[in-house]
């Protein structure tokens, strides 16, 4: 039977003494966690280890003894650390021993029946206790599911890592400390802690309630009757700001709740949103800066009219081109002047508009721009609605365009069936014959022609707005996407893996180490960071993802059919 | 420790080595052909011909900088992410089987399977293109049915060694998976 030791690297120097640590029987093996030093009083021991056993949850006993002789192997000492294997009954009792400098340590075991006659063979396996502790492991689906099933027979590298993690209170004592008892671990030279991180956790606490408070009245504030009335809450949820700052004001509430993460997940999704928040803040403050230095607002404000009137007229050239011989083809003249002219009146009120608001837009883009130390997202959010707002007259010429195109399709199509012999059954959803009268039949088709010979106008002011309009969506979507890339992006979990890859462990991996001929195998367990791939897929945070409603396909077919679109829609549940 | 010469599936020469550390740890270790002087050179004399001949139509001396600036990039991204020095298979006899490939630039990639995932060790033969070759794989356990297999993991596969070499690994594998049912018999009878 191959025995299996995990030792810590730390414990390699101590001093002789007493193995405690954890065993596990199904797999063979046993993680030792700590060396107890000679004197001790073996009755104060069991004490002191049945109390941590209690508080950690994990099975803690004295695994064996562990001999550093600096001299000659003492046979007094020998002796004595058999004796204690009576003490101390523990199935099997390991004796490890390192002699001298020799890098190459004996093992042997003691069992009081031993199970089978062939020879035993040990395989030691050295580990970072720090790394190991502080790690946490990721296992890839197949290894969860395989955990699901064989219950606690799954993974090995798991119940190791587990075992150390839940030993916090173990390695809380140093040598400095006037116990009973002795112990060597990695913190045994002087518990490790930073005192940045104490101010900050007790400046955390009053930071928190602060800010919940502050943010109950905002949403007492945002929740009020006032607001729900139809124009205003229509207005809302078509502004992507608002609901861009109900995000975050979503995930401040999470930050600043005083409920303590239960888990690494939790931990971290916090750390995620709180480091997100806090770039988003910088980012946003810098652009305001920029912004507001040598009045780029006012020079913004001024260049916005010229804007909309060089569109307006590009629009209106537009027009002239189609209402006379565009492309080459020939249209029909009157419905080309009728819905000419009136795209045309609907580009003069527009700009009549807009001329009518000049002298405030100054002023309402300095105090809209204000808003941008909320976060970039903001920024960008709104940047997003005033793009939606300038084209409102695109939209507006789409719909028109889109609906009498519909109008027209579908009077053909039914006109087309009349022409046949045929019509739509509604009750039974299917096209059955039937048959006309004359006078029916006279009029159907004189109709079904006019619509005809219609058709490549509109069709052709239908193509043409839809463009337009394809443009402005395709512009929205891709700030839409921005705003999503710093929403979800796990920053901290990316720095982390940078910095300190050992915390986000994907698996271990195994180094052989010298080897002597009659000595147990020497292993070295390193810890395998995930790869940045899977952090941000682990990680990333909650979002109202933007994504393409419609497949390809049906995209073409509504537009085919004249039916409006929305190609991005908003996901109504959180995208996890 | 043992090496012997064999030949990959394309042709070029490979070497194994074999240690044995102990009854129940083996390491497996498969050279690849290495970065031709040749090859290198062809590359980059197209590389930059082409950007000779583009400068001489172009007259813009920005054609020479950027054929010298993507060489060095292309040559860098080849060395850390494309080709491998050393693929070697460490077969542990009760932890499990870890799997580790070295780049040109010192980078290596390793995975670690346990054993209690692995169901076996085999040779599979794949049709690719007109040939029939052979690769080493190991099978992992479906945990919910016993006799199932979830995953086929091949191995060696950037040096794709011939079945001489092969049967060498898989004679030597399949003696320590061996160990592993007989433990485990004798663990079901106490």
């Amino acid at each position: 039977m191959v025995l299996k030791v995990f030792f810590p690297s730390c414990c390699a120097t101590a001093e002789s003494g007493l193995l405690i640590g954890r065993w596990i029987p199904e797999q063979n093996s046993a993680v030792v966690l700590a060396v107890v030093h000679f004197p001790f009083i073996p009755g104060q021991v069991k004490q002191y280890l049945s109390e941590v056993q209690r508080v950690t949850q994990i099975d803690m006993c004295v695994l064996g003894s562990w001999s550093n002789s600096k001299q000659e192997k003492e046979e007094v000492l020998d002796k004595f650390l058999e004796d204690l294997s009576t003490i101390f009954s523990h199935e099997p009792w390991i004796q490890l021993s390192k002699e001298g400098d020799s890098k190459f340590w004996s093992c042997c075991i003691f069992q009081k029946c031993p199970s089978s006659p062939k020879e035993d063979e040990f395989i030691l396996v050295y580990y970072d206790q720090r790394k190991v502790m502080l790690s946490q492991l990721h296992p890839t689906d197949s290894l969860t599911t395989f955990a699901d099933h064989k219950g606690n027979d799954a993974s090995k590298l798991g119940a190791v890592f587990d075992t150390v993690a839940k030993s916090k209170v173990l390695f809380m004592t140093d040598r400095y400390d006037d116990g009973p008892i002795k112990l060597t671990h990695w913190q045994s030279e002087g518990v490790e802690a930073s005192i940045i991180v104490e101010l900050m956790k007790q400046a955390s606490v009053p930071v928190c309630m602060l800010l919940t408070f502050l943010l109950s009245l905002v949403s007492s504030v945002c929740k009020s009757r006032v607001l729900k009335f139809w124009p205003l809450s229509f207005i809302w949820s078509k502004l992507s700001t608002c609901e861009q700052l109900g995000h975050r004001l979503e995930h401040l509430q999470i930050i600043s709740s005083n409920r303590k993460a239960q888990n690494q997940t939790q931990l971290m999704r916090k750390a995620n949103i709180f480091v997100s928040l806090l770039i988003d803040m910088t980012l946003g403050i810098l652009l305001m800066s920029w912004l507001y230095r040598e009045n780029r607002i006012g020079q913004l404000a001024d260049t916005l009219i010229p804007v909309a009137d060089h569109i307006a007229k590009e629009l209106q050239d537009l027009l002239q081109w189609l209402m006379g011989v565009p492309a080459g083809l020939k249209m029909n003249r009157a419905l080309d002047q009728v819905l000419g002219r009136f795209f045309l009146y609907h580009i003069h009120l527009w700009i009549s508009y807009i001329h009518l608001m000049s002298p405030f837009i100054e002023m309402i883009l300095w105090y809209v721009g204000l808003s941008a130390c909320l976060g970039l997202t903001v920024a960008l959010s709104i940047l997003s609605d005033i793009i939606a707002l300038l084209t409102f007259h695109i939209y507006c010429f789409y719909v028109y365009g889109a609906r009498l195109y519909c109008l027209k399709i579908y009077g053909l199509s039914s006109l087309w069936r009349l022409f046949r012999g045929k019509k739509w059954n509604v009750l039974r959803q299917r096209v059955d014959s039937c048959s006309y009268d004359l006078d029916q039949l006279f009029i159907g088709t004189l109709l079904f022609t006019i619509l005809l010979f219609l058709l490549p106008t509109t069709a052709l002011y239908y193509l043409v707005f839809t463009l337009l309009r394809l443009l402005v969506v395709f512009v929205q979507g891709l700030i839409h996407l921005l705003v999503d890339l710093i929403d979800s992006l796990p920053l901290y979990s990316v720095i982390l893996r940078l910095c300190r890859s050992y915390r986000l462990a994907a698996s271990v991996k195994f180094r052989v180490l010298e080897q002597k001929p009659g000595k147990p195998l020497r292993l070295l367990m390193q810890i395998n960071p995930l790869s940045y791939g899977s952090v941000v897929q682990t990680y990333r945070l909650t979002t109202y993802a933007c994504y393409p409603k419609d497949s390809w396909s049906s995209l073409c077919k509504k537009l085919f059919v004249g039916e409006l679109i929305y190609p991005w829609k908003h996901k109504e549940e959180k995208l996890d | 420790m043992e090496e012997g010469m064999y030949r990959a599936v394309c042709g070029g020469r490979i070497a194994l080595q074999r240690r044995q550390y102990s009854a129940s740890c083996r390491e497996f270790s498969v050279r690849c052909p290495r970065l031709q002087l040749r090859s290198l050179s062809a590359a980059t004399c197209s590389v930059w011909l082409a950007a000779y001949g583009l400068f001489v139509l172009s007259q813009n001396s920005m054609v020479l900088s950027a054929a010298i600036f993507i060489t060095l990039i292309g040559l860098i991204v080849y060395l850390h992410f494309v080709k491998i020095d050393q693929e070697s298979l460490l077969v542990i006899g009760s932890l499990g089987i870890q799997m580790t490939s070295s780049y040109a630039s010192g980078k290596e990639n390793t995975t670690f399977i346990e054993m209690s995932q692995v169901k076996d060790v085999v040779i599979n033969e794949a049709i690719y293109m007109q040939k029939v070759i052979y690769y080493l794989c190991i099978l992992l356990q479906d945990p919910q049915e016993p006799h199932g297999v979830s995953e086929v993991v091949p191995l060696f596969q950037s040096s794709k060694p011939r079945l001489d070499c092969l049967v060498e690994v898989y004679r030597s594998c399949q003696e320590i998976l061996e160990q592993r049912k007989t433990s485990d018999f004798t663990r079901t009878l106490n």
